[in-house]
């Protein structure tokens, strides 16, 4: 297990450092960032004094180096738009977004999962198809009309929920939905043939055999072997749903990092860009690197071959 | 994100259009909970990147929180025009570079602190010292200091001759309390705002919502008025067809840019105004006709002007933009200062001629070239379709404003669509001397509008300056350095209990509103 935890930390290295130059890279092909701050009535004295002050004038690898080193400390430097710390903004935001990421999964995998076992010990029944017939909608839905939707009736034809905001728990319920649902498709199925496959295997049979309850059977033996791909999934979704829940952060003016995300590149803020793309490509290394283990740890065979 | 339906080619914000437009059918008429708790709440989707006037990139967002905040030196009333004292009493030109003020007393900022003469020396020399960096330093450069002459009386002391002075302290001017400021920065100030105007900033959540309180101590009998609605509230809504739910469940009373097909679908609702208020904003065409940044087709004036007759201004104003826009003769918004409108060289659209242009100047078969864009897509489209129909086939860069800009400056861009709203400025100068100039953004660089610019600018004859921003303007039309195109409206739809004007420099007054 040590060696396998050693070498899967230095893949994840090996991808968060080609991810932080591939991300300094990309944004520094946006255009000239003096003349995006400076505005149309700046003169060229101004446009030089702002690449002077944000080291623009210096070679890029230079540049990358000391974007590294500030960022690793926590320092991104100063949003270009707002003109504070983009640190302050990204924490300022991070809870409306893991609130609402982490409500989203929770819905995901109440919902999902149970729907998966369920079509599973039914399968091709009405059930099963009432439960596929969930997931393939939820799929084929695209999420802003399913947002505005839930907002025509929930919040205008029967007012009972409030269309936008992040005042209180209320607020979460329908982006909670409208994200979770989007997610609920992939779980569900996966949960499903990974019953399927599981409950054909000789072990099952034999729990059975042993005079084992079904409830036992299910959750104990069968689940916990369905589950393995699933966990794997759920992580890569979670990452999703932080990373990519800027059209529901939009729609329902939630206004956390997503949103944040989306206002800095409609307003060419590169700090404030290069900052949530890395840490969100961070966290997204994390979820798969505990994913990982999780999954070596359910799994033995991962562990071992 | 679009979506494909029995031939149909629809967007998202269509599609929001289209569930929001079957739920206005069926919603039921919710009122407005704000008058009944005298708590007026509105909703943009734009954000204020900070509430420090000064490094505020001009978005009227801003300026709207601004003026609500902090009060300028004079105002002009939006509706005559006229300068009128506000935190100063009175003002006398003693030469044409002199500017003296007499300042209002028993003033006090929202912390408290007294209004006095010691802030506007200190706001304006900050604000004009290259060493702020302020946002839009056109604004201020004017100014060559202000000195103190007693304790409630001022000395402007401008580098040269600048008439439109006034205008420009009606604007975006506004005065700080001098210690406050010092003390806690623009970080600090945008935070917590602290200012003389109507409105007490008591909650500011960044990007998110601003409350403002009702100042009972605001001077009484100004030119702002004084206000009546108890509290404001902003939220930041991105979406539009969000912030209509917002406004048909009665949690939102008024909110702007409602597209078009949202305006119609309100207007059929009883219990909403929705009216168009022209702006001050208008759409034109940028040619690189200098050839900055390599030789493009564009520095040949026949290919610029058979762009100018292959567009159907007329059409696509009426067509696209639809409510009050209206087709502009020049460069500049009709009620600016010294923006004529008469003996102007025009172009007819006369597809004809275009193709005739073209071949003259060696394109008989047409030709090929990036035209670049980034605010009105819709508009810059059916430009391209009129100017595919002469045999111009034009490739879309569709950009965001600081890349689009970078292309522009670059010379990258062969033209570009573009728009202004001349930061609310009243006067031509705001325009002309940020494009035509000779600054990083003029890319005719013609010596001659150069020239007539920076001579306007600085003369105090107002018909002599007239006459030569007419100059340049002429000469831009008749060279094509830009093809204006319209002006624009927007779309305000707010509950019928409040009494809102609009006006066209986009400054929605909420000090002046009421509940009806």
């Amino acid at each position: 297990m040590p060696a396998y935890i050693v070498k899967r930390l230095l893949l994840a290295l090996a991808v968060a450092v080609t991810v932080s130059l591939v991300n300094f890279s990309l944004v520094l092909l946006s255009g000239d960032i003096a003349v995006s701050i400076g505005g149309p009535t700046a003169t060229y004295e101004q446009l030089d004094r702002i690449r002077r002050d944000l080291g623009l004038d210096q070679p890029i690898p230079l540049q990358y180096l000391r974007w590294l080193g500030g960022a690793l400390q926590g320092n991104f430097g100063d949003s270009l738009f707002y003109r504070t710390p983009v640190a302050d903004l990204i924490w300022q935001r991070l809870p409306v977004t893991l609130t609402l990421g982490l409500l989203a999964m929770t819905f995901t995998i109440v919902v999902a999962i149970p729907l998966g076992v369920i079509a599973a010990l039914r399968p091709n029944s009405l059930l099963d198809r009432m439960a596929l017939g969930i997931a393939v909608a939820g799929q084929a839905m695209p999420s802003f009309w399913f947002a505005l939707m839930l907002i025509v009736v929930f919040s205008v034809l029967f007012p009972i929920l409030p269309p936008s905001g992040a005042a209180g728990w209320e607020y979460f319920i329908m982006p909670t939905v409208v994200l979770g649902y989007s997610a609920m498709p992939a779980v569900m199925r996966l949960t499903r043939s990974g019953m399927l496959e599981v409950l054909n295997a000789d072990y099952i049979r034999t729990a059975y055999a042993k005079g084992l309850g079904n409830i036992k059977v299910l959750f104990k033996h069968a689940l916990r072997n369905a589950v393995i791909p699933v966990v794997s999934l759920a992580a890569v979704q979670f990452g999703y749903m932080l990373a990519g829940s800027i059209v529901v952060e939009s729609i329902f003016a939630l206004n956390g990092t997503g949103f944040l995300a989306w206002e800095a590149m409609k307003t060419a803020d590169l700090p404030v860009v290069q900052a949530i793309m890395f840490l969100f490509s961070l966290f997204y290394i994390l979820l798969t690197f505990l994913a990982d283990m999780l999954n070596a740890w359910l799994d033995p065979r991962i562990r071992i071959g | 994100m679009t979506m494909r339906v029995k031939g149909l080619h629809l967007g998202s914000v269509q599609w929001g259009a289209l569930a929001m437009a079957g739920a206005l059918a069926f919603a039921p008429l919710t009122a407005s909970a704000g008058k009944k708790e005298d708590t007026l709440n509105i909703g943009w989707s734009r954000v204020i990147e900070t509430n420090d006037v000064y490094f505020n990139q001009a978005v009227r967002e801003g300026m709207i929180v601004g003026r609500m905040i902090w009060d300028n030196l004079v105002e002009r009333d939006p509706v005559t025009g006229e300068y009128k004292p506000l935190l100063a009493t009175s003002y006398k030109w003693i030469n044409e570079t002199t500017l003296d003020m007499e300042l209002r007393q028993g003033v006090k900022f929202h912390n408290g602190a007294d209004f006095s003469a010691d802030d506007v020396v200190y706001t304006l020399n900050w604000a004009s010292n290259p060493e702020s960096k302020v946002s839009v330093p056109i604004m201020v450069n004017w100014i060559k200091n202000v000195e103190k002459t007693g304790p409630f009386a001022v000395r402007i002391n401008l580098k040269q001759p600048f008439p439109a002075a006034l205008e420009y302290l009606s604007a975006a001017i506004p005065i700080y309390p001098h210690e406050y400021y010092a003390r806690v920065g623009t970080k600090g100030m945008s935070e917590a705002p602290v200012g003389t105007g109507p409105y007490i900033a008591s909650n500011v959540q960044p990007g998110r919502t601003i409350t403002l309180t009702k100042n009972p101590n605001y001077l009484k009998g100004g030119p702002k008025g004084t206000p009546t609605i108890g509290k404001i509230v902003q939220r930041t809504i991105a979406d539009e067809q969000t912030q209509v739910a917002e406004l048909l469940s009665g949690r939102l009373d008024w909110m702007w840019n409602a597209t078009p097909d949202t305006a119609d679908n309100l207007r059929k609702r009883g219990n909403l105004n929705v009216i168009d208020g022209e702006t001050m904003r208008i759409g034109f065409i940028s040619f690189n006709a200098n050839g900055t940044g390599g030789a493009n087709p564009m520095q040949d004036v026949r290919v610029r002007r058979a762009v100018a007759h292959a567009i159907d201004r007329q059409g696509i104003t009426k067509a696209l933009i639809r409510g009050s826009a209206r087709v502009i003769p020049s460069a500049c918004y009709p009620t600016q200062f010294g923006c004529a409108q008469d003996g102007i060289p025009q172009y007819a659209y006369d597809p004809a001629k275009a193709k005739a242009l073209l071949a003259e100047a060696g394109f008989p078969n047409g030709l090929d070239i990036d035209l670049y864009g980034y605010l009105d897509r819709p508009h810059t489209e059916a430009i391209m379709n009129n100017l595919q129909a002469v045999g111009i086939r034009p490739k879309l860069n569709w950009l965001t404003f600081g890349p689009m800009f970078t292309a522009l400056q670059q010379g990258k861009a062969p033209f570009t669509h573009l728009t202004t709203g001349a930061w609310s400025i009243n006067d031509v100068s705001i325009t002309l001397r940020g494009s035509f100039a000779g600054g990083p953004w003029d890319i005719a660089r013609d010596q001659k509008v150069i020239d007539l610019v920076l001579a306007a600018d600085n003369i105090v004859d107002q018909d002599k300056r007239k006459a030569l921003y007419k100059e340049a303007l002429v000469r831009i039309n008749e060279q094509v350095y830009w093809l204006p195109l319209n002006t624009y409206y927007i779309t305000y739809a707010f509950t019928k209990d409040l009494d809102f004007t609009p006006h066209a420099d986009e400054v929605a007054r909420f000090y002046q509103s009421k509940w009806k």
